[in-house]
């Protein structure tokens, strides 16, 4: 229950903790927009050199970040491998009815491993680093502009918060309600799929049960409080801008320029 | 049955996050006999709530034995003695009425017994008994759990415990949360089954008046430790160790040093509850 690395924040004091959340949010965005520039072994390289430096100045261990991409290792895999089987073109190792193992399916298996895996560790770096409040202060200044839009980007903030703030709460109660129903002869995790499944609704029923009570008790106390949808608001905590993220955000534009240069023009696969 | 409860140098841990650990129990020796009412007391965060898991096998040592009757948890897989272990043993979470879950009271009272492989017909057959013994009418057993009063869904929670028939019966502060009446209720009729079933009781609670009432015996819990384990009248009557530990006593019993103090007049024994304050005091000539 306590496993998941993806979403928690270390605290720590690295270069990359003392960046504004705003420019961390907007690097890691476009680190995954300008990963499909990449077409060849030099480009890749880069983008792993880059990422392995930045995992590098988080502070964070190696291992941490291989627990974080643990949970989504079969997915990447499951993709690689239809990949790998359903590319045809250059030249052709296996051919077996439907399936034809060729070399550009091979090597587009493994950028689309490369580039999952890259993913996943960048924006890792990005939550392991940041606060989850200064998370969402950072997501609403930058939603900010849609408000010109008539989109009430106000609220967005604070249901970010809230559904932050219960992960944990929702977790305890997961465990006190599953030692509950053990105690009452619940084995989960035993038997076929189907039996599995049963064992889940004891569990499942009173969790909801409990959040949607939690979700109107908490509502009340907002509007007790009187807190006003859609107003405007100042904050306690202010973004500033400094050096440091405009380092940040010039490192990206560098990388860019980098993977363009190096890119092979022209050539997609 | 004999069903009784010793701990071996019982450590246990419990896991707060992906790196940290505490240790909840430190090597806890216990013995509690058959049949006894214990109450377990102590500060939150004292361990008592890890004491009851551990006797359950929610949590297992990480050193040490647990015995309940002649079951064993060590350290380590014990999947066979578990699942024994839990039909022998049944523990009422605090909050109880949290794990309800099922569409009728029948169905959720049931659900423990099956999952123990009793048949259907003799779950239902036990699921009327036990609504009656906790005060409750056999009308509602149709009705939805989450339709009833808070406690009502309490007892209802409790009877769900009771229809595993276990011989040993751990409760983690049963009464909590309820008004002074239907707390009392509560505690009288697990008070009276335990007695009617001669069943081993383990509550866990913050009220000393619960304590004076119903309990056999005391036990003080301390910083995973259990630092106290006598006599319920012994305990009550040793007021610098109680004061060592930050407890209270009864009602009744500070009401009779108050009045010691005030009137000079020493009362024949220690009383423990309002009966026994009020026959002391007529016995002395007081009232």
């Amino acid at each position: 229950m306590n496993k998941l690395i993806l979403g928690r924040y270390f605290p720590g004091e690295s270069c990359i903790h003392h960046l504004d959340p705003r420019a961390k949010l907007l690097a890691g965005f476009y680190f995954i927009f300008v990963l499909f520039l990449a077409n060849n072994w030099q480009t890749y390289l880069l983008l792993w050199v880059f990422t392995l430096f930045v995992m590098h100045l988080s502070g964070v261990k190696f291992r941490t970040y291989l627990r974080g991409l643990r949970p989504l290792i079969w997915l990447i895999l499951f993709t690689v491998f239809l990949q790998v089987l359903f590319t045809a073109g250059g030249e052709i190792y296996v051919d077996w009815w439907l399936v034809t193992i060729s070399e550009f399916g091979l090597i587009n298996g493994y950028y689309i491993f490369c580039r999952f895996v890259m993913i996943v560790f960048i924006s890792t770096v990005v939550t392991l680093t940041t606060k989850p409040i200064d998370l969402t202060d950072g997501i609403n200044s930058l939603l900010r502009p849609l408000a010109l839009l008539k989109i009430p980007v106000a609220e967005v903030p604070l249901m970010l918060s809230i559904s932050l703030r219960f992960i944990p709460t929702l977790l305890d109660e997961t465990q006190k309600v599953m030692d509950a129903q053990r105690a009452r002869g619940s084995e989960f995790g035993e038997g076929g799929l189907v039996r599995q499944m049963k064992t889940l609704v004891p569990v499942f029923l009173p969790l909801f049960v409990c959040s949607l009570n939690r979700a109107e008790e908490l509502a009340n106390v907002i509007e007790v409080r009187g807190y006003q949808a859609n107003e405007k608001r100042s904050s306690v905590r202010q973004l500033i801008w400094q050096r440091k993220d405009t380092l940040c955000i010039l490192l990206m534009i560098l990388l860019t320029v980098g993977l363009i240069l190096l890119r092979k023009e022209g050539g997609a696969h | 049955m004999v069903m009784q409860i010793i701990f071996e140098r019982v450590t246990a841990e419990y896991e707060l996050g992906p790196i940290r650990s505490q240790l909840v129990l430190q090597s806890v020796e216990l013995a509690i006999k058959s049949g006894t009412f214990t109450a377990v007391i102590g500060h939150t965060g004292a361990g008592k709530s890890s004491l009851l898991k551990a006797m359950n096998g929610l949590i297992v040592p990480i050193e040490g034995k647990v015995h309940i009757g002649d079951t064993i948890i060590k350290p380590g897989k014990n999947k066979r003695s578990l699942k024994m272990l839990r039909q022998k043993v049944g523990m009422v979470f605090q909050f109880p009425e949290s794990q309800l879950f099922a569409e009728t009271v029948e169905k959720d009272i049931c659900f423990g017994p099956l999952n123990f492989g009793v048949p259907l017909k003799k779950a239902k057959e036990i699921a009327r008994t036990v609504l009656e013994q906790v005060g409750l009418e056999p009308e509602i057993l149709s009705k939805s759990p989450f339709s009833l009063s808070g406690g009502q869904k309490r007892r209802v929670a409790i009877a769900g415990i009771l229809a595993m028939e276990p011989d040993v019966l751990v409760l983690d502060e049963p009464g909590a949360g309820l008004d002074p009446k239907g707390k009392k209720e509560i505690l009288s009729i697990i008070s009276a089954l335990h007695h009617k079933r001669g069943m081993t009781t383990v509550l866990v609670t913050h009220d000393m008046d619960d304590v004076a009432m119903y309990a056999d015996d005391v036990m003080v819990m301390e910083k995973g430790q259990i630092v106290i384990h006598d006599k319920m009248r012994k305990v009550f009557s040793d007021l610098t160790q109680l004061e060592l530990f930050h407890l209270d006593v009864p009602e009744a019993r500070r009401m009779q040093m108050k009045i010691e103090k005030d009137t000079g007049v020493k009362l024949p024994k220690i009383c423990l509850t309002v009966e026994e304050l009020a026959d002391a005091l007529i016995e002395v000539g007081l009232a």
